[in-house]
């Protein structure tokens, strides 16, 4: 293996890595349930995302085959499962009226006209 | 007769897609076996999904991809630093998107999108109104929010889907 890619391959890891803890980093210490959400949802797509492609130019043009794409399809379906654990973790979080979860704050177009002075 | 064996020609070849990625598409038997996985899953699934999107332009489809890429790339960024900043000048906020498209298949798209980039996550759509409810990590100025969600996302996938 050449060294340039093997210093690809490296930075990638570290990237991904790094990311990953970024992300839990995220989780200790932002204050309320749904801001937490943000942390591990986030830094997972780019921390993953980077691992994958450093393991795709690993694994592709040795001996086994030319080109590896498994990793691809991991990216692919972790993309259309992660928003489903998210909605499913939040709506779990409004069903239970957790702190910081109440709608009624939210800011619309609609609301401004509805506070409108009487 | 075509379209009764292949009634989704894109699912048929999405489905064929993924199977190549999954199993690296290492044999010729194994791409038959996708071949016919092909035929027979969107039939089996045809069940489930009543009125499928029509994807009409493909081209965009691929652009609003990149835009996609570059915008998980850099939001990606803004969080991590927001993450080890200092977190009392985040102001989180729920704010609720009206929605043009009416089309259950691309809500979903759409909301995905909006969880998937980094500082934003869908919660529900609301079909009776076609509120799109998100909560955004720090959202100093919400208007601005509804209206990136709007213009960068929902306007293209509107686009694409004709809908």
């Amino acid at each position: 293996m050449s060294p340039l890619r093997e210093t690809l391959i490296a930075a990638l890891i570290v990237l991904g890595a790094l990311f990953v803890l970024l992300g839990s980093i995220g989780l200790a210490r932002l204050p309320d349930f749904l801001t937490r959400l943000h942390g591990p949802t986030k830094a997972t797509t780019v921390g993953v995302g980077a691992i994958l492609l450093a393991s795709a130019i690993f694994f592709s043009g040795s001996e086994s085959s030319a080109i590896s794409l498994h990793e691809l399809a991991i990216l692919l379906f972790l993309f259309i499962t992660a928003p489903v654990t998210a909605h499913l973790l939040a709506k779990a979080a409004l069903h239970r009226q957790l702190p910081g979860t109440d709608v009624a704050d939210a800011e619309t177009p609609a609301n401004d006209k509805r506070e409108a002075p009487d | 007769m075509r379209r009764r064996l292949l009634p989704r020609p894109l699912l048929s070849l999405s489905v064929f897609l993924i199977w190549a990625l999954i199993t690296n598409a290492a044999s010729l038997a194994l791409l038959v076996l996708g071949g016919l996985l092909a035929i027979v899953v969107p039939h089996l699934a045809a069940p489930f999904w009543p009125e499928p999107p029509h994807l009409v332009r493909p081209l965009s489809a691929l652009r609003f991809l990149a835009v996609f890429a570059v915008d998980i790339v850099t939001a990606n960024w803004r969080v991590a630093r927001q993450v080890i900043g200092p977190l009392h000048r985040l102001s989180p906020a729920f704010v609720e998107v009206p929605l043009d498209l009416r089309d259950p298949f691309v809500a979903t798209l759409l909301a995905s999108v909006v969880s998937l980039t980094p500082g934003t996550v869908a919660i529900d759509v609301d079909r009776q109104g076609w509120i799109l409810l998100v909560h955004a990590l720090d959202a100093p100025d919400p208007q601005a929010l509804i209206d990136e969600i709007k213009e960068r996302y929902e306007q293209p996938l509107r686009e694409i889907f004709a809908c």
